[in-house]
C-alpha cells in the first residue's frame, strides 16, 4: 500500500465484467488498476478474477505469459477474490471445462463448470452469508458454476437450498459462484478489502 | 449439465442483460456446423452465432433467409460449452420461441434474416431469454431496449468484410450519447422526440452516459485490427460474421482476433497478432452495394 493507507487492487482485465469491479472497488476507496501483463501484477495488495467466459481467460493468461506470474502471486499468499469464472479460475480442479482448460489453483474445490445448464436456467436468488452478517445477499447466477467438492482446507460461506455451495473462502482466497459486482451489494467486496488491509499491514 | 429445484427468479432483466456483461472484451464468431464451432471455441470465442449461412453467402445466394435448422442449433449447442446464440428474422416471434425451446443462450432478432414483419419487432419482454438486436443510431437501440432488447450490436454492414459501416454505426450512437449527457433537462424531451425514444431511456442515458445494455459491434470486421478499432472506439465486443470462415485460415485469424481484442489499445499486441494470417475474406466495398442490398437498413 506505499504508505499511503489505501489498497491498491489489480483487476484481471482480459475479458469480462472488470470495469464492474473496478467501480465496486472504487467506491470502496481503493485504488483500481487494471492487469493484462505481468509488471502490472507486480505493484498490487490484492487481485480480482472477474466474471466472463474462463476458457477464454485461461487461454489469454496462458498467450501473454500471465498463468505463472498469478500462480505465484497465489502461492505468496496475496489476497485473491474471483467471481464466477474467477472462482473456477482459483479452483484446484474442475469439471466440464474445455478440452485443455486449465486453473491457476489455489482453492481447495473441485468446481463444476455451467453447472446449472444454459442461460435459460441463469436465475437471482437471496442467500444467506453468515459471514457478512445483516441481510441475506441477492445473489446473481449466470451461466454460473457451482462448488461440487469442498476440500479440507476451504471453507464454505454460502449454498444454495439445496445444499450446494457457491460461496468459499481459504486464507486470502475468496471465490463466489455469483457476481456481487452488479447488484450494488458491496459487502463481498468490502469483506475481501479486510483481507488485503490485514495482509499488507 | 441438468437442471435443479433452484428456487430463484429466472428470465429476469438482470440475468439477461448479466450474460451480455460476461461476453464483454470478447469476440462472438459466426458458425454453420460444429466443426466450426469447435475451431471457435478452441480459439478464445466467447460465444457462437449458430446459423446455416454466414452472412457473405446469404448475400451471394440470395433469397430468403430463416431461422436455422433445429437440428443445426443442437448439434453446435452439443458442441461447446461457450454461449451459443442463434437468429430469428426480425419480428418472427415463433422463430424466437423456437430457438428458446431449443434452449439458445441468447437471440439475435437479425437484420441479417429477411424481415418476417415489415412494422413490429418481438416482443421481447416475453421471453425468458435474452435477445441481442442490431442498431444503427441511438434511437433505434433505444427502441430495441424498450421492446426488451438485453444487448445491442451495431449493424455495420454484414457480410462484406467492409468496416466502415460498423464505424459509421458506432460512432454514430456514441456520438449521440454525448450529445444527451451534455443537454440540459428541458432538452431532452425534445431529444426523446427526435430520437423516437421513449423519454425515461433517452433520460437514463443523460444521466449516466452510456446505454443500459451492453453494446457490441458487428458487420464487416474481418481483421484484428478492424475488432481492435471497434474496441478504440468504446464498443464493449466484437462479432465476427463472415470474417473468421471465409478467410484463407480461420483457426489462426479466429484466435488473432481475439488476442487484439483484448489488447485493443496495444498496436505491437495487433501488430504481432496480425502476422501471417494468410488471405482476409475478398469482401465487397459497401458503396458498391446497390440500396435494396443493404442490410443494416432492414429494421427501424
Amino acid at each position: 500500500m506505499a504508505g499511503s493507507g489505501t489498497p491498491r487492487i489489480g483487476v484481471l482485465a482480459l475479458q469480462g465484467d472488470f470495469r464492474e469491479h473496478a467501480i465496486v472497488l472504487r467506491g470502496l476507496g481503493a485504488d483500481v488498476v487494471n492487469v493484462r501483463r505481468p509488471e502490472e501484477l507486480a505493484a498490487v495488495d490484492g487481485l480480482i478474477l472477474p466474471g466472463g467466459e474462463s476458457s477464454v481467460q485461461d487461454k489469454l493468461s496462458r498467450t501473454f505469459g500471465l498463468a505463472e506470474p498469478l500462480k505465484q502471486a497465489i502461492a505468496s499468499g496475496l489476497p485473491v477474490y474471483g467471481t464466477c469464472a474467477g472462482l473456477i479460475f482459483l479452483a484446484d480442479r474442475i469439471t466440464d471445462g474445455i478440452a485443455g482448460q486449465q486453473t491457476l489453483g489455489g482453492l481447495d474445490v473441485v468446481v463444476r463448470r455451467n453447472a446449472f445448464g444454459s442461460q435459460l436456467d441463469s436465475f437471482e436468488t437471496d442467500l444467506d452469508v453468515p459471514v457478512l452478517g445483516g441481510e441475506p445477499v441477492h445473489a446473481v447466477f449466470i451461466r454460473a458454476p457451482v462448488v461440487d467438492t469442498l476440500g479440507p482446507r476451504a471453507t464454505a460461506l454460502a449454498s444454495l437450498a439445496d445444499g450446494r455451495v457457491v460461496a468459499v473462502e481459504q486464507g486470502n482466497l475468496l471465490g463466489t459462484a455469483f457476481h456481487p459486482e452488479v447488484t450494488g451489494d458491496i459487502r463481498f467486496h468490502a469483506y475481501f478489502l479486510d483481507k488485503v488491509r490485514a495482509h499488507a499491514a | 449439465m441438468t437442471n435443479s429445484n433452484n428456487t430463484g427468479e429466472q428470465g429476469s432483466n438482470r440475468v439477461k442483460r448479466g450474460l451480455a456483461e460476461m461476453l464483454k472484451g470478447g469476440v462472438i464468431m459466426d458458425v454453420v456446423t460444429a466443426e466450426q464451432a469447435r475451431i471457435a471455441e478452441d480459439a478464445g470465442a466467447v460465444a457462437v452465432m449458430a446459423l446455416e449461412r454466414v452472412p457473405a453467402d446469404i448475400r451471394s445466394q440470395g433469397g430468403v433467409a430463416r431461422m436455422s435448422d433445429p437440428d443445426l442449433i443442437e448439434s453446435i449447442i452439443a458442441e461447446v460449452s461457450i454461449p451459443v446464440m442463434a437468429k430469428a428474422r426480425i419480428g418472427h416471434f415463433v422463430e424466437a420461441q423456437v430457438l428458446q425451446a431449443l434452449n439458445v443462450d441468447y437471440i439475435d432478432e437479425s437484420e441479417v434474416l429477411s424481415p418476417a414483419d415489415y412494422v413490429n419487432h418481438i416482443d421481447k419482454w416475453d421471453f425468458n431469454v435474452p435477445f441481442v438486436c442490431g442498431a444503427t443510431n441511438l434511437g433505434e437501440a433505444l427502441r430495441r431496449i424498450n421492446e426488451g432488447a438485453a444487448m445491442i450490436r451495431s449493424k455495420g454492414e454484414a457480410g462484406t468484410g467492409d468496416v466502415s459501416e460498423a464505424t459509421k454505426h458506432i460512432r454514430k450512437i456514441k456520438s449521440e450519447i454525448a450529445q444527451l449527457s451534455s443537454m440540459s433537462k428541458d432538452e431532452l424531451y425534445v431529444a426523446a422526440k427526435e430520437l423516437q425514444a421513449p423519454y425515461e431511456l433517452v433520460a437514463e442515458i443523460a444521466e449516466t452516459g452510456k446505454l443500459p445494455v451492453v453494446l457490441f459491434t458487428a458487420g464487416g470486421v474481418a481483421t484484428p485490427a478492424d475488432a481492435a478499432m471497434m474496441m478504440q472506439l468504446g464498443a464493449d465486443g466484437v462479432f465476427v460474421g463472415s470474417g473468421i470462415f471465409k478467410s484463407g485460415n480461420p483457426e489462426k485469424r479466429a484466435a488473432a482476433v481475439v488476442k487484439a481484442t483484448t489488447f485493443f489499445d496495444d498496436p505491437s499486441v495487433i501488430a504481432e497478432v496480425s502476422r501471417g494470417l494468410g488471405e482476409a475474406m475478398v469482401g465487397i466495398n459497401v458503396s458498391d452495394l446497390a440500396a435494396p442490398h443493404r442490410l443494416a437498413e432492414r429494421g427501424w
